[in-house]
């Protein structure tokens, strides 16, 4: 089986987001595989070590990425790819990451491919369903199980809290939800494996692709911190007198009720 | 400049999601004048035409065919691109809902438009639509333009007021005849774990819970207090991992990202991932053993007490209240 994960390397989630010439300041942060895209990572590895074949992740980023996808490989991943854009690119966008990504995926008979639901800092959750229209393979996002049988695949997917189990087959593209399986933590034979593993270091030109033909489709006019909330009010006296107060006043000063 | 914009009105349950409405009120903004028309796909949802057109959508075509009974991206989307075919709208706009969130990327993809996700506000600004949307789940803000193709965007529930319902209102509802082919996906079976209570994502009250809570049956009392209020039960990561609840409920930077009305943070101690999903809600309430937890920084009011005393005694006091009402 020819898996493929879609990586994006995050804000660690404990960071704090402060702002600098009106962009996000990445300074002394620290920088993750995207949660859900761990998920994927996983999964990938769980469903070759059952049915056999090769997992390949993909970033597209800067050559930063080269760590997040160093970890993959040390969970267990076989192979990576970078495309870096960072001397091609300034302002993309989903349209973008997913023009790219799709056009290195296009010759490479994928069967599957695995990414996460959304990623923690832009929140779009666009890039693996427009992945898979532009390689012409059907999607299923948010899914917590995954089963593959002969080619035929059964899903379990999260649908605002309900599960719809839905059967499909490959080729296919799965988006990862919480609760699909518990990530491992690289273990210190795989950190020391990830070192000798193929990671191949790509840009436009070997892909064939002009700026101008993954122009993005939308533009980010400004960024901005929300306005800091004052801490409230701490109410204090006996329990029952507190909460007798609370409720008046969510009804008469927040009107919330 | 008017511009002629798509809503898809979302069945779910059999009535229409309050987004739709949100979506409308949303696309009024952005035609500057132009039309608004109304979508619906399904097996037979047509009769949810007028209720789209009170909520102020001009007129409204539905596709029906028994092979859209149920959501599959195929069948939407070939649903979807034979109306935006025939109408050729300036935009569409979709709620940022399980489905929504599915089709959207996929049409934009087709159409190589760009597409703004989780929109939390609309505004015109010198002949551009710009739509506001939380990055980093909230911790930051941006503001985007679509700058090609058509603009496509989904609608985060409960920040987008709807227009007031017009039951005077009328309207053309026509029919659309589309052939379904090909669904490459397909639905065996639909598991209904969310049936108790509201959607955490369009709520107006969210009861939340975290480790304070300390066992599964340790969410009865907040599953009460949420269902006076008609609001739903929410969760922390920590709640989640320690197994009192099910993924579904958790909210944060992984989990949910919500703005209800009234969140009540029960045993939370609110570390920056759970902050980040719940701190644009309206109106924050914290109650915590602990005067110093994190919570009580984001909060509007705080109690410093037993979540397993004092959430009965809210649950009591909003009972009371309703029988005055």
């Amino acid at each position: 089986m020819n898996i493929y994960v879609l990586l994006k390397r995050t804000f660690d989630t404990e960071e704090k987001i402060t702002l600098s010439n009106g962009k996000i300041n990445e300074d002394g942060a620290e920088f993750i595989i995207n949660p859900y895209d761990e998920y994927a990572v996983e999964e990938a590895i769980q469903v070759r070590d059952a049915q056999g074949g090769e997992v390949t992740v993909i970033s597209v980023g800067t050559e930063e990425a080269e760590k997040q996808l160093r970890t993959a490989l040390a969970m267990g991943a076989d192979k990576a790819v970078l495309i870096n854009i960072e001397d091609d690119i300034e302002n993309g966008d989903q349209f973008t990451t997913a023009k790219i990504i799709g056009e290195y995926l296009k010759d490479k008979n994928a069967d599957l491919i695995i990414a996460g639901n959304v990623a923690i800092d832009g929140g779009s959750g666009q890039v693996g369903p427009r992945v898979a229209e532009i390689l012409g393979i059907p999607y299923i996002t948010t899914i917590t199980k995954l089963d593959i049988e002969n080619g035929n695949v059964s899903v379990i997917r999260d649908v605002e809290g309900d599960s719809e189990t839905i059967e499909a087959s490959l080729p296919l593209l799965v988006t990862a939800q919480q609760g699909l399986n518990e990530p491992r933590y690289p273990s210190l034979p795989g950190i020391m494996k990830a070192k000798k593993k193929p990671l191949e270091e790509l840009e436009l030109d070997d892909l064939d692709l002009e700026e101008d033909d993954v122009e993005a489709k939308t533009k980010t006019i400004e960024i901005y911190l929300p306005a800091k909330k004052e801490a409230g009010k701490v109410l204090d006296g006996e329990i029952s007198a507190q909460v007798t107060e609370l409720v008046q006043l969510l009804r008469s000063e927040a009107k919330v009720i | 400049m008017a511009r002629k914009f798509l809503v898809l009105g979302e069945v779910r349950d059999g009535s229409l999601r309050n987004v739709s409405f949100e979506a409308i009120g949303a696309a009024k903004l952005a035609a500057d004048g132009g039309e608004i028309v109304g979508v619906l796909v399904g097996d037979s949802v047509q009769n949810f035409g007028n209720e789209l057109i009170q909520y102020g959508a001009d007129r409204v075509i539905a596709v029906e065919n028994d092979q859209l009974k149920q959501y599959t991206s195929d069948g939407y989307a070939q649903s979807l691109l034979a109306v935006i075919e025939q109408e050729k709208p300036e935009g569409i706009f979709f709620g940022h809902t399980a489905l929504g969130k599915d089709l959207a990327p996929k049409l934009a993809g087709k159409l190589e438009s760009g597409l703004i996700s989780d929109v939390t506000s609309i505004e015109e600004e010198g002949g551009n639509i710009v739509f506001t949307r939380p990055i980093y789940s909230g911790k930051a803000f941006e503001k985007k333009i679509v700058t090609a193709g058509v603009i496509f965007a989904t609608i985060r529930p409960n920040n987008i007021e709807p227009l007031a319902k017009d039951e005077s209102r009328s309207g053309d509802v026509s029919t659309l005849s589309v052939d379904i082919k090909d669904l490459r996906t397909i639905i065996k079976d639909v598991v209904r774990k969310a049936s108790e209570g509201v959607d955490l994502s369009e709520a107006k009250v969210i009861i939340a819970g975290g480790r304070g809570v300390k066992s599964e049956d340790g969410f009865e009392p907040l599953k009460e207090l949420a269902q006076v209020l008609g609001g739903a039960v929410g969760a922390s990561r920590g709640a989640c991992d320690a197994d009192y609840c099910d993924y579904s409920l958790q909210i944060g930077q992984t989990g949910k990202v919500v703005t209800p009305d009234l969140y009540i943070a029960c045993g939370i101690s609110g570390a920056i991932q759970h902050l980040a999903g719940m701190s644009n809600s309206k109106v924050i309430v914290a109650i915590n053993k602990d005067p110093e937890a994190n919570i009580f920084n984001v909060a509007d009011y705080g109690i410093v007490g037993d979540l397993f005393e004092v959430v009965p005694l809210l649950t009591e006091e909003f009972k009371k209240l309703k029988v005055n009402a």
